[in-house]
């Protein structure tokens, strides 16, 4: 038997280039046909590139002449490539699955369908529970950007499920995507030198590193293990919580607190400037936070993360070099304060139990 | 010398009691000797019209400066008591600011000179030990002060410090950040919950030691003062060191700062999916059901338990089978003593009510003063939820005989310690 054919959208995209050299090397897949409208900076390996734009029905074309049976939909993104701005991702997003969804009803070889979605389609308002599972009521849609976008990419992979229920599809809602090579508007946010925050908000954020999406996605592809299910709707994320306030002190990088009415027009102003595409959706994320429970994507799909939110972002702070006050010299002055300390108080700070039973009798 | 008989005020006799607890330590205190001068120099500086108030405000502080230099210079309290006119002038002019109730330690201390009193009254202050030419002086300040653990106690506040700084502690996914309500959040309630209301904690072993419970509590107060001392309670009094994780209303997280503060807390927003799972983690859920009802209720309607709403945390108990722990608080409904609501300003402002008090919004800022009533705050008997079948969540009459039996148990219970009760604020 010939191994799988997987189609996967989007490839000029970093995080689909590696996903597309990584998934060749299983041994169950045969071919993999790599598709986006620009062609790839980076390698692809021995995948075939297409180049087609999804936004066409020539998509349908390709998909029945490689006769696909597993197509990878990495194509929904919060930024467009090149030129074109927000209405170009739009339409990338929205029509281009339309497109792609419509082109795999008619292509009777399909059998598997993965999309990338977000864990914005959550939205984040303070109404909102403190922990969204996938079933959870949102209190209130995103109204704008690429939160819109992905619900209604959502919306039309669940109809595509109905209209085909022979299609296993699994819908993976990533939290912030951050690692080394992370080119997303939040980890430009992370690359601004002072980083403007909420005023009196500390927003709960959670992270999923580049090599945890890259070895989910490839769980979501394959076949299931025994045991599994991985079709249905997951969150995506590491362990664990990092508020904004550690994360900027982790960073080394100082805060400027903004007003929450300010906030927009200092968005505007820096997407002017050209510094961060400050969206409207980025600012709410930034304002209310979101974290989202993981225990089906542990318990269903059988996928336990590698890094934990935490290590996540150490991983993404190693490689961006120390901010302006980096967290090792802010330790070193504490550590100095407690030098002039006399000796007892500072055999308590080192922690030692032995000598901080000492301190307590002296 | 009418001074003399202001002197037995609960205040001064303790400044004395504290000089001569001083004292005793002096013998092993290294620096003491210098305290003792500095304190000998004080009664003879000569501070012009240092004290132009009323007379017995004068009185006292004079009284308080006497038992001070008598301690510290090792001049006997009679002698000192003597001797009050004159000297004792300058020693109020001189430790003015030093209003807290500290007793004689914190006063001795502030005698023994104006650069350690004033940096030093803080214990936790970790700037205290940089200044090393002092440092011989400040530790035995400092020695005086927080009791001889001194340096432990500073030492671990700049290790508190340094995690801070660098970010490396831990939240949990509602945000919850165990270490700052431990060292800074419950120090700040604290005397709030000690001195000013004084609460009387009872039943607190109710609380299981290990696992989820409910803890359901009558709400009142205008301000959720009463869920913050029900927090402290739990945190302070309970053997486990358990701590109370509470459900707020969704205002409280559109506020900002309120609503950083209350997610660092532990609290979250009221709703079953957050509360399940808390309690499915083990954590001590507490919840008002009466909400803003009971908050925003009229004076005259005090210690009346106001709709249980639809039973919704009864429900959440029954799903996740962990006890439900009737919690009654008596004294927050005087705190505030709404006498009116100002529907148009509370439409304004977008919040629930907008209280009158006798002293809000009259008095401005000083009306946001709480009374100091007296509280107690009775845990009852734990309801268990773990016999029912998983499917009584869903039965409406189970549900609502659960409800209306907790309500009745906290109604009941404030009842009988408004009996017991001797007076609001006593």
């Amino acid at each position: 038997m010939v191994g799988k054919v997987v189609l996967v959208t989007g490839v000029a995209r970093q995080l689909a280039g590696r996903f597309v050299r990584r998934v060749q090397r299983e041994p169950e897949v045969g071919r993999v046909i790599a598709v986006d409208a620009v062609p790839p900076e980076h390698d692809l390996g021995d995948a075939e590139f297409v180049r087609a734009d999804i936004r066409q029905p020539m998509i349908g074309k390709i998909l029945a002449q490689h006769s696909v049976d597993t197509v990878v939909h990495l194509d929904v993104s919060g930024t467009a490539l090149g030129a074109g701005g927000r209405t170009q991702a739009k339409e990338t997003n929205v029509i281009g699955t339309m497109q792609l969804l419509g082109a795999c009803q008619k292509a009777p070889t399909v059998q598997r369908l993965v999309v990338k979605s977000t864990t914005s389609v959550y939205g984040s308002a303070p109404r909102d529970a403190a922990v969204f599972s996938e079933t959870t009521p949102v209190k209130s849609l995103p109204s704008g950007g690429f939160a819109k976008d992905a619900v209604e990419v959502e919306g039309y992979v669940r109809g595509f499920a109905r209209r085909r229920p022979d299609v296993a599809v699994a819908v993976l809602r990533f939290a912030n995507i951050l690692g080394p090579r992370a080119d997303t508007p939040l980890a430009e946010y992370f690359d601004l030198p002072i980083l403007p925050t909420v005023l009196g908000y500390d927003p709960r954020l959670q992270f999923v590193h580049e090599d945890d999406v890259e070895g989910v996605l490839l769980v979501a592809t394959l076949e299931a293990r025994r045991g599994t299910l991985n079709s249905g709707t997951f969150n995506i994320a590491g362990d664990g919580v990092l508020l904004l306030s550690q994360t900027a002190r982790r960073l080394g990088k100082p805060t400027v607190p903004v007003f929450l009415p300010a906030v927009t027009w200092l968005g505007q102003m820096l997407r002017t400037a050209g510094v961060t595409d400050f969206s409207r959706e980025q600012i709410r994320l930034l304002t209310h936070g979101r974290v989202v429970d993981t225990r089906q994507m542990r318990e269903t799909l059988g996928f336990v993360p590698a890094y934990s939110t935490a290590e996540t972002f150490s991983d993404f702070a190693r490689s961006r070099g120390p901010g302006l006050l980096p967290p090792d010299r802010v330790a070193g002055a504490v550590d100095r304060l407690a030098a002039v300390l006399p000796p007892a108080a500072r055999a308590a700070a080192d922690g030692d139990p032995v000598d901080r039973g000492a301190a307590v009798r002296s | 010398m009418t001074d003399a008989k202001v002197i037995p005020f609960d205040e001064d006799s303790r400044a004395r009691r504290g000089g001569g607890r001083s004292r005793a330590r002096k013998k092993t205190s290294p620096s003491s000797g210098a305290a003792g001068g500095a304190a000998e120099h004080g009664p003879l500086t000569p501070v012009p019209d240092a004290d132009a108030g009323a007379p017995a405000a004068g009185g006292r502080g004079k009284a308080g400066a006497t038992g001070k230099a008598g301690a510290a210079g090792d001049a006997s309290a009679a002698e000192a008591e003597a001797s009050g006119g004159i000297p004792a002038q300058s020693g109020g002019g001189r430790t003015d600011g030093d209003g807290d109730g500290d007793g004689g330690q914190a006063r001795a201390a502030s005698s023994q000179g104006r650069e350690g009193a004033g940096r030093g009254l803080d214990g936790a202050d970790p700037d205290e030990p940089a200044v090393p030419s002092l440092g011989a002086v400040l530790a035995g300040a400092a020695d005086r002060l927080l009791g001889g653990h001194w340096e432990r106690k500073v030492a671990s506040g700049l290790a508190f410090l340094r995690r801070r700084v660098t970010g490396d502690y831990e939240v949990d996914e509602f945000g919850y950040d165990a270490e700052l309500t431990d060292q800074v959040l419950m120090s700040l309630l604290r005397p709030l919950f000690d001195n000013y209301f004084r609460v009387e904690v009872r039943g607190i072993e109710n609380i299981p030691s290990e696992g989820g419970a409910l803890v359901v509590c009558n709400h009142s107060g205008t301000l959720p003062m009463d869920g913050l001392m029900a927090q402290v309670a739990v945190h302070d009094h309970h053997p486990a060191g358990r701590h109370l994780r509470l459900l707020a209303a969704d205002l409280v997280f559109m506020l900002p700062l309120v609503n950083e503060l209350a997610r660092k807390a532990g609290h979250t927003l009221a709703c079953s999916e957050d509360a399940q799972l808390l309690l499915e983690r083990g954590e001590v859920v507490g919840v008002m059901p009466e909400g803003f009802k009971g908050l925003g209720k009229p004076f005259s309607e005090r210690y009346k338990l106001q709709r249980f709403g639809r039973g919704g945390f009864v429900a959440t108990a029954l799903k996740t089978g962990v006890p439900i722990v009737p919690c009654s608080v008596v004294g927050a409904e005087e705190i505030y003593p709404m006498i009116g609501n100002s529907r148009t300003l509370a439409r304004v402002l977008g919040v629930p009510y907008f209280p009158l008090t006798p002293t809000f919004p009259w008095l401005g800022p000083l009306g946001l003063v709480p009374l100091p009533t007296k509280w107690t705050i009775q845990f009852g008997t734990p309801i268990p939820t773990d016999t029912y079948p998983p499917e009584a969540a869903e039965d409406p009459m189970l549900v609502f005989n659960l409800t209306d039996q907790v309500r009745e148990t906290i109604q009941h219970t404030l009842y009988e310690l408004l009996v017991r009760r001797r007076s609001v604020f006593f």
